[in-house]
Formats: structure tokens, sequence, C-alpha cells
């Protein structure tokens, strides 16, 4: 029997909600069938069977929450029956680092219960009742004994959020009675019921809105990076005729094909470009260090409905601006119906923000830890300006805010980076 | 303070209520001698014609003593051994029991029944039994059941004070082996009332007689590892104390009863169906029950005797069990 743990779905993610079971308790499983669907502060995505065989128990039902490494179900594997468990061959079927980064995701239980070589099909084995609770003790995280349930319904307690310290991982009165003592904790429940609780207060109603994992994680990764990196910020005004006249060479065929053809990949490419000669900007700083990186991996600001995404073009600098133009559709989808996979949001060495989209022509960014820099492209308004000497004349404009980490760099950098991003876009052919 | 074995407690206790009230008599076999035990030992001389020898009827002894409670005098039987009192259930639960209740509450019957119980000593068969279900369950008798010398005192004096027939059951295994500080006359006591002597959040546990004290006794080893105990000193399985024993459930939600009684139909049934009608929202786990096994006899053999009887050792196993789910 193989059991299949929750992996660790990128860098930073300690707990998943299986939002979904795709397979049920007896459904045939064939190698690499999505088993569930797994909800992180990151991602949502797909857990692939690494195994052939039948499903067995579920342990983790759907809506709950669990730790990296939980075991979440049962595989009972095709013709392994009679197999004394070496457990070599699992090893083997176990995902490459860069698929899943974290530990190995399954790993086989030995049937504690026989000495004897198992003859009995595995449909039997399945039925058979199970062990004492001395051997393994059956999971009991859902069963809750009459004073849980009470103490919980008193104090309004969420027990699925509870880990319990009992036999099978049961809730004890202990384990609510800690959770009353600490306090009423935001619900940890992503499941839907979780409704805006009406509260009053001295002076007034208002609800409290559950937040999401993903909200939370966005509050985090603001506030750690206006903690912990102090920001500076300028602008640059840019001239975009020759962006718009890129776009309207491009525009009827990629259009023709179905998509929507915005200025934001040609602002992109003229960012890779700059980066090439900015490298003090294409950096993170992490682990007390200072690190540029070569490969250009431009993050993409995406106001998803469920919040900030922030999906990474990895390569850029490979990229046309029509291959761009791909690519950030393609990631501002997958973020819009929720599939990115995990490494769609990983690696991202510099950020830009198309603020410009919501009417902004200014706005202050908040740079995208621990990268170093994010720039924004806002909105291209025709303006008059001066040309030529003393000539006034309307121009499509726009202004390019640039918010940076000044441990990393100071306005020498940044102010070269705006100063050749604008050469770059407005000489854009 | 002098320190008292639990005979000591019980003789010192005898001689003082005799001295009190000339009323009181005992009766019982080989009692004027001292009995087996020597807990009428010196008391003939003391009270001479008050410490009678019977015949060896058990019967007789409680008839006879059902009689002169009648007649206004206040009885004290002896019987050698708990095993030995079956021979007399007919006059205790058929008779003496329902005095009162046949007479509307117009006469009592103040008589008390003292006698040793339990294993561990090696008795066998015929000296070793647990009698407190069989008469934990008749309506009109009360059955002490007391643990430590000064509760033998007060709860004995009690037991001669009350005008029901009063079963006093004295732990055999203890009756040298449990020592305590006993000052001064025997502390006013009620019937019925039970003691918790021990808090812990953990698991709370249930006994009586010898069995109380391996409780403590494994209570103490587990507040090492982390598990702390609440323990219920019964003292009274008739009257029950329902609400120190709810109390106590409460208190932790996982509770085991220890009894040396055989388990099925034992006395711990009883608590435990007390505890899962009236305290079952506060339960966090299942009512255990540790207690000798349901085989007709407790065995002669030290090896068997120890594989019947529960121990701290079992006990501790029993708790942390408990303590783990």
């Amino acid at each position: 029997m193989a059991i299949v743990k929750l992996p660790q779905l990128g860098e930073s993610v300690t707990e998943g909600t299986i939002t979904q079971w795709f397979k049920q308790e007896g459904d045939p499983v064939a190698f690499d069938d999505a088993l569930c669907e797994i909800e992180t502060e990151k991602v949502t995505a797909e857990l692939p069977s690494m195994f052939e065989g039948t499903m067995g128990k579920i342990l983790v039902p759907q809506g709950e929450t669990v730790e990296v490494d939980t075991p979440l179900c049962e595989i009972l594997e095709a013709g392994a029956a009679s197999d004394g468990g070496s457990g070599s061959d699992v090893e083997e079927l176990a995902p490459k680092p860069g698929g899943w980064s974290g530990g190995p995701m399954a790993i086989r239980e030995d049937d504690g219960a026989s000495v004897e070589p198992q003859r009995e099909p595995v449909a039997a084995a399945a039925r058979r009742a199970p062990e004492p609770a001395q051997r393994s003790p059956e999971p009991r995280s859902r069963f809750y004994s009459p004073v849980v349930m009470r103490l919980a319904s008193e104090h309004n307690i969420e027990l699925e959020s509870l880990s319990g310290s009992g036999i099978g991982g049961r809730v004890t009165r202990k384990d609510v009675e800690a959770a009353i003592k600490a306090g009423p904790a935001p619900t940890r429940r992503r499941e839907a019921p979780s409704r805006p609780r009406p509260a009053a207060a001295a002076n007034g109603a208002y609800t409290v809105v559950p937040l999401s994992g993903t909200r939370k994680t966005i509050a985090e990764r603001m506030t750690r990076s206006n903690l912990e990196a102090p920001q500076a910020w300028t602008m640059v005004e840019i001239d975009a005729t020759a962006l718009e006249a890129a776009r309207a060479r491009e525009r009827a065929r990629f259009e023709a094909a179905g998509g929507k053809l915005t200025l934001l990949p040609f602002f992109t490419l003229a960012v890779c470009e700059t980066l090439a000669s900015n490298p003090a900007l294409n950096a993170r700083w992490e682990d007390g260090e200072l690190r540029r990186y070569s490969d250009l991996n431009i993050g993409i600001a995406v106001a998803a409905e469920t919040g900030l995404v922030v999906p990474v073009v990895h390569n850029a600098a490979e990229l046309s601006a029509m291959g761009l133009a791909n690519r950030i559709n393609d990631l501002a989808e997958r973020a819009h119906s929720r599939s990115l996979r995990i490494e769609d949001i990983e690696g991202g060495t510099f950020t830009v923000n198309n603020t410009g989209s919501f009417g902004s022509i200014a706005s202050k960014p908040i740079v995208n830890y621990p990268q170093v820099a994010i720039v924004t492209m806002e909105r291209v308004v025709k303006r008059p300006v001066v040309v030529d000497g003393d000539a006034i004349a309307i121009r499509p404009m726009f202004n390019a805010c640039l918010s940076f980490d000044h441990r990393a760099m100071d306005g020498l950098e940044a102010g070269q980076f705006l100063a050749d991003l604008k050469r770059n876009v407005e000489s854009f052919s | 303070m002098p320190e008292m074995t639990v005979i000591e407690a019980i003789r010192s206790t005898l001689a003082e209520e005799m001295a009190r009230d000339d009323r009181i008599f005992i009766m019982g076999e080989d009692v004027e001698a001292g009995g087996v035990f020597r807990v009428t030992d010196g008391l003939s001389k003391q009270f001479p014609g008050r410490i009678i020898d019977s015949p060896l009827a058990e019967s007789s002894i409680i008839g006879l003593s059902i009689g002169a409670a009648h007649y206004g005098m206040r009885p004290i039987a002896e019987i050698q051994f708990a095993d030995f009192i079956h021979a007399g259930f007919d006059q205790l639960c058929s008779e003496a029991s329902r005095w009162s209740y046949r007479t509307r509450g117009d006469s009592y019957l103040p008589m008390v029944v003292r006698t040793p119980w339990g294993g561990g000593v090696h008795g066998g068969q015929h000296h070793s039994q647990s009698i407190e279900a069989y008469y934990g369950h008749i309506p009109g008798i009360k059955v002490v059941v007391p643990s430590f010398p000064a509760d033998y005192r007060s709860l004995l004096r009690a037991a001669i004070a009350d005008p029901n027939p009063v079963l006093f059951l004295e732990h055999k295994r203890t009756y040298r082996l449990v020592r305590q500080e006993v000052e001064g006359a025997a502390a006013e006591q009620v019937i019925g009332k039970s003691r918790i002597t021990r808090r812990g959040d953990d698991v709370t546990v249930i006994a009586w007689g010898l069995m109380l004290h391996e409780t403590l006794a494994a209570a103490k080893t587990l507040a090492g590892e982390g598990i702390e105990c609440t323990v219920v000193d019964l003292l009274s399985v008739q009257p029950l104390d329902r609400e120190t024993i709810l109390e106590a459930a409460r208190m932790t939600g996982k509770v085991l009863v220890v009894h040396e009684d055989t388990l099925t139909g034992g006395f711990g049934a009883e608590i435990a169906a007390l505890i899962g009608e009236h305290a079952f929202e506060h339960l966090d786990g299942p009512v255990r029950r540790l207690a000798g096994p349901d085989i007709p006899s407790m065995p002669y053999h030290h090896a068997m005797e120890d594989f019947f009887m529960p121990d701290a050792k079992k006990i501790a196993a029993a708790i942390r069990d408990l303590a783990a789910y």
C-alpha cells in the first residue's frame, strides 16, 4: 500500500488545503491521474498519482488544511499484494527535483499486520478489519468527543483548524482548551461558507471579512517588504509613440489569432533591454546577500479576483515582443482561472506592474520582496508636450514609476535605469 | 501525633465507642480472643461480657444482631472473612435492609457488620473476595469502604451512630500496611461522601480500598512523566456520592475506575454508567474499567494472584493509555 503525502508546493509553503478529491475510495487510479486539488498560499495545483492501483482510504477530507508531509490518502497498488515492500521501486517513482520541490511525496508502508506473504486479493486486503490501536492508531482527526464538541460550540472554535494531540491525531479537550486560551484565531478554513460575521462595535456595526490564504500571504509579504526594505521612489515621463507604432504593426495579425495585444509586452521588452545594461536592478536581497541574476525572470503583477498574484516570465530576455505577449496572456489567463503551477510563480528577479490598466497615471508600488526593484507602466494619455525646441505637440505620454530597495542600490542606479528605459521605449522599433 | 495502622484505627474506635455507649457489643467468630486479624485484641478485658463469640454461622451472627437491634442494642457483627458473609445474605438483604421501609420509618435498625475483604494476602478462594458490588446493589444497607486509618476511625464512628444497617468493609491487605498520623478523636464524618484526594488535569481515577493506594502510587509515578491524575477515594459505595464522582469526571473528561472485584457487574459498571449518563458532554474519552478478570475466584499462587489483582503498574499503564487517547 502506498501513502500519498502532501508535497511541499513551493518555497516557504508549509500547508495546503484539499479543495477537491477527484478520486473516491475504490476508484481505479492510473499513473499520473489527478488525485485531488490542493490550494496553498501560492498556487492551486492538482496532485498527480505516482502509483497505479485502487484508491484506498482518504485520510484528509475535502476542505481540510493540513501541513506538508501529512498523509492524504492510501493507494492500493496493482500487483503489489504479494510485494515484500522494499520500497525501492517507489523511490524510482518518486518525483524528481524541479517537479515537487519538497521531499519524497510518497512512502510505502509495510503491512505490519501480516508476517506471512499475503495471498489474498488487493480488494480483500482493503476490506480487512483495521489493526488494533496499539499497532497503528487509526486516524481519528475527525472524531470529536462529546466534551470537544461542546467546548467548540460554546466558544466558536473551528475544530478542523486544530491539530490534535490525541491518539490518531484526535483533537482532545486540552487541545480545544488551549485554542480557547489562545484566543480567537483567524479561521484557517478556506471553504466557501465562511461568511462574514456581523459584529457590533462601540461605534457602529461592521463585518469581519474572513482572510483567504492569498490575502494573508499578500499581507505578510507587503508588510515584510515595507519593514525590511527601505524603499525610494522615482518616476519618469515617457513618450509612447514608438510603442504604439510597434503595436499597430503587430496588432491585426496577433488579434486575428484571438489574443488581445496591449502595450505591456512592448514595454516589458524595453524593460528587459534596459535591465541587461542595468544589472543592479535584476537582483534579489536574500539570506543577507545581494544576489544579481544573469537570467531575466520578469514578474508580471496580475490582479486576479482572489487577489494579487505575480506570475513570472522566465528568461524573458530570450523572447520577442510577440513571445512576451503570448506568455503574459497565458499567465494572466491562468492566474484568473487559478491554474498556475508552482514554477509559474517562482524565481522572479524583477517585477513589472501595469497599473495603467486601472487608469492610474502615477503610483507607488511596493517592491516585490526579495527582489530589489519594481517598475510600473501607467496609463497612456494624450497630452500636449513641448517638442523640437519650442513647438507644442500632442503625444501619447505615460509615466513609469520605480520603487527600489535602497539597501541594494542608490538613486544613481535607479536614475540611470529610468533614463535608459525612457530612451529604449521612445526609440522602440 | 501518633501513627496508626488500619487495625489500630478500628480497634481504638471500637474501644472509644464502647466506652461511650454501653449498648454496643461485638459478636463474631473468635472475637473474644481477639479475632483472626486481632482487631478486637484486648477488648474483652476492657469490656467484659460485651465481646461475644458466636457459632460458625454467619446467618445467625447477622440474625441475632438484627434481633438485638430491635431490642435497643447497638450490635457490631464481625464476619471473619467477607467471603463468608453470603451465608447471612438473606438476613442482611431480605430483613435488615427493609426494616425501616417496612415500618414506614417508624423504627430503625442500627447495626454494623464489619468484615475484612479483598485479596493480596495469598488468601486463595475463600479469603480474598470483594463483595461491594453484591451489597452495594441493595437499597437499605449502607456500604462503606475506607482506605486510610483516619477515615476508618471517622466512618466507623459514623457507622455505629447510624440508625441504619451499615456494612463496614475493611481491606485486609491494608490492615497493617497502611499507616497514617491520626490525631484526637475520630472526626465527624457523614457516610456517603467521596473525597478527591489528588487533583490533576489529565485522567480521573476512581478507586477504593487497596486499589486506592495502588492508584495513588501510580499517580505519583505518572506525575514524573507529566501525566496528572485526579484521584477519587470513593469511601462509600452505598450511598454513592454522585456529585463528587461527576465533578471529578468533568475535571478531565477521561475516567478510569479501578477495582479488584471481577469486571462484569463489578461496581465500576455502576460508576461508569453514572458518568455516561450525567457527564456525557464532558467526556473526552471512553470511561474505562481496570478490574479483576472474570474468573471464579482469586487464585492462591502468588504469581496467579498478581495476575488477578490490578496494581500500581497495571493502573499506570491504563492511565497512560487513556491520557494518550
